[in-house]
């Protein structure tokens, strides 16, 4: 038996000679750093629930019909008359929320040890494209079960382009295909959603790759394992403080996919809507073009970006400068390589001004958060008495921390290239070397 | 042929024109598919005018009727309601109605409205186009302690007065729209038609 996977293995290999080698190059002589952590965990888990949402898509399409009429209907009859259609469904739903979970946390970890720093922009810059294409293609699946928050939702990000001057009324237009999201609208979002996005994602997934093994992995002491010492078990000229990813990191890794299974199929099972989190309770009522849901918001991980929106008020006839400001926080994150100055990469090591900037930089994220949620609606009148103006305090507290979203990359800028930065000496070799 | 000199320049000139009228053709092809994506012509034959009974709007009621899809809003206001409406005119963004996209060029400030007592507008807020609540009462409220009655938007908390007028500081930027209408006769209005052309 085993001389025919040979004789097999041989014939491919004959006929496609670059293969072994690739697999080699990625994967058993792939040396990443001994030191990761648990934060090293979230790229995997990122691609792991990746493969989750293109399986389960695939059979939600089996059933689900993209027109207007009969979204709805047909996502109700996956969830009660399709054979385990419900779980199908329950896996796709939290695989979109766990999957912003892991990419948020593994981002941060690009924050925490400088991954974004020189050599690896590419790296850092290719991860944002992920996140941009990941929030497009969350929000248009959003769309598709054409509830009530799914049919608001679409007319108010939507709207949200509509307020660019002059071409703003036909560019809405354009988008929904329709003076209001519709058949139209709903058919190409279906479109992009399971075929155009998915493809995207998954080319700029393989460049991540890509380019992350051209430069080699970062580590949470943020040295070069390539600049030191050279020689390891497995070979003479690699460093040494590098051991074969697979399989040493695949290994580790599975310990991680397990411990986040539990993690999923608790969700899955038992709150699969998380309390309104993961499936808000307004999209269990189908789309009313005539009835908005008592309170409108996106998602939970749309809410820090969409909060800004809110604290920006309008200026010179035109509500286009919140949309700009949201758009803004994003795009400033695709600049973190080349506003942060920093000699130094991992916060292990940084200027307390760093530690304490990216720590208010995390506040800000989940105090927009609350507003985004509408959570302050809640907290600020139970702290505060029931008789304060909370559209006032909202206002102030919001804007607050946009300010200081914003700021951190301003400090960040002006804390690295002026100078200011007292960092502390930084090991020659990752910290945990034998 | 062996023989012959490679002649740069042909070559360069050759690959240029051809480039840019392959480029010319991409965009070309790219025409369909964009327009593609704008309203199909059943999209635009829905938006046709319609037709409303008023009868049965109380004084103090509002109805919203649904045309191309957006809720218009037809309110029939109160002598006390129309009252408060110049008093409000510097806490408002455009209280003279001068943003001229808002509304058509017979409908007036402070009333915005054909016969003083009904308004009708697009009940769509000029943030990002949620439907805002009728909140009539003249009283205190939460968002506003010295509320004279309006439309409130539940999205990003945006206010208007009783004549769609947007309030300062918040988030909407303009006026409430106010779509082409006219009275076909005391009990019945038509929407997407100006005066004239309705006769």
């Amino acid at each position: 038996m085993a001389g025919v996977f040979m004789r097999i293995g041989d014939w491919v290999s004959e006929r496609a000679p670059g293969l072994g080698p690739m697999y080699r190059k990625h994967m058993t002589e792939y040396y990443a750093p001994k030191n990761f952590n648990l934060w090293y965990y979230f790229g995997s888990l990122a691609l792991l629930v990746l493969v989750n949402q293109i399986v389960t898509g695939i059979f939600l399409t089996m059933n689900y019909n993209d027109s207007a009429a009969g979204a709805f209907a047909s996502v109700e009859y996956i969830m009660r008359d399709v054979q385990w259609g419900w779980l199908i469904r329950y896996m796709h739903s939290t695989g979109a929320s766990l999957f912003f979970v892991v990419v948020f946390l593994h981002m941060f970890r690009g924050l925490l040890y400088g991954s974004y720093q020189k050599p690896r922009e590419l790296v850092w810059l290719l991860g944002m494209l992920i996140f941009l294409v990941l929030m497009a293609e969350a929000f248009m699946g959003y769309v598709l079960p054409w509830g009530n928050m799914s049919f608001w939702g679409a007319k108010v990000i939507i709207s949200l382009f509509g307020t660019i001057p002059v071409i703003g009324g036909s560019l809405d237009e354009w988008i929904m295909g329709d003076y209001l999201p519709a058949d139209a609208t709903l058919n190409r979002f279906f479109a992009l959603h399971v075929i155009a996005l998915p493809i995207v994602l998954l080319l700029l997934v393989v460049l991540h790759l890509a380019a992350l093994h051209e430069v080699g992995s970062n580590n949470p002491d943020g040295v070069d394992i390539k600049h030191g010492p050279k020689g390891n078990r497995w070979d003479a000229l690699k460093p040494a403080d590098g051991i074969p990813f697979h399989p040493y990191y695949t290994v580790k890794d599975l310990a991680g996919v397990g411990f986040f299974l539990l993690i999923a199929a608790f969700i899955i099972f038992f709150a699969p809507t998380f309390g309104g989190w993961f499936l808000e309770h307004d999209n269990f009522i189908p789309a009313n073009n005539l009835v908005t849901p008592a309170q409108i918001k996106p998602v939970w991980y749309f809410t820090p970006f969409y909060a800004i929106v809110r604290m920006i008020p309008s200026m010179f006839g035109t509500a286009v400068w919140g949309v700009l400001a949201m758009f803004g926080a994003i795009a400033v994150l695709f600049l973190l390589p080349w506003l942060d100055g920093g000699k130094v990469r991992s916060f292990r090591y940084r200027g307390t001004g760093f530690k304490v900037a990216l720590i208010l930089f995390v506040l800000s994220f989940f105090g927009l958060a609350m507003i985004g949620t509408d959570l302050t609606d809640e907290i600020f009148p139970k702290v505060f008495g029931e008789h304060i103006d909370i559209t006032l305090w909202d206002n102030v507290f919001g804007r607050v921390m946009t300010a200081i979203y914003f700021g951190y990359f301003v400090f960040l800028w002006a804390y690295t290239h002026l100078g200011w930065e007292k960092t502390k000496p930084v090991p020659e070799r990752v910290t945990t070397h034998d | 042929m062996a023989n012959e000199v490679v002649d740069h320049g042909r070559r360069r000139f050759l690959t240029a024109t051809t480039a840019v009228v392959g480029g010319v053709g991409v965009v070309a092809v790219a025409v369909p598919f964009i327009k593609s994506w704008e309203p199909s012509d059943r999209a635009k034959a829905a938006g046709a005018p319609v037709t409303a009974d008023i009868s049965k709007v109380e004084s103090g009621q509002m109805v919203s009727y649904p045309w191309r899809g957006l809720p218009v809003f037809v309110v029939n206001r109160t002598k006390e309601q129309l009252s408060q409406l110049p008093g409000l005119a510097p806490r408002l963004v455009d209280p003279d109605s001068s943003v001229s996209s808002q509304q058509p060029d017979y409908i007036k400030s402070p009333d915005r409205s054909i016969k003083p007592e009904w308004l009708v507008v697009v009940g769509i807020c000029t943030h990002l186009g949620c439907v805002p609540e009728f909140m009539p009462m003249i009283g205190p409220e939460p968002f506003d302690p010295n509320w004279k009655g309006g439309f409130f938007c539940p999205c990003h908390k945006s206010r208007y007065d009783l004549s769609g007028r947007v309030f300062a500081g918040v988030p909407a930027p303009k006026n409430l729209q106010v779509p082409p209408y006219h009275f076909v006769d005391d009990t019945h209005i038509q929407i997407g038609v100006d005066p004239k052309e309705g006769g």
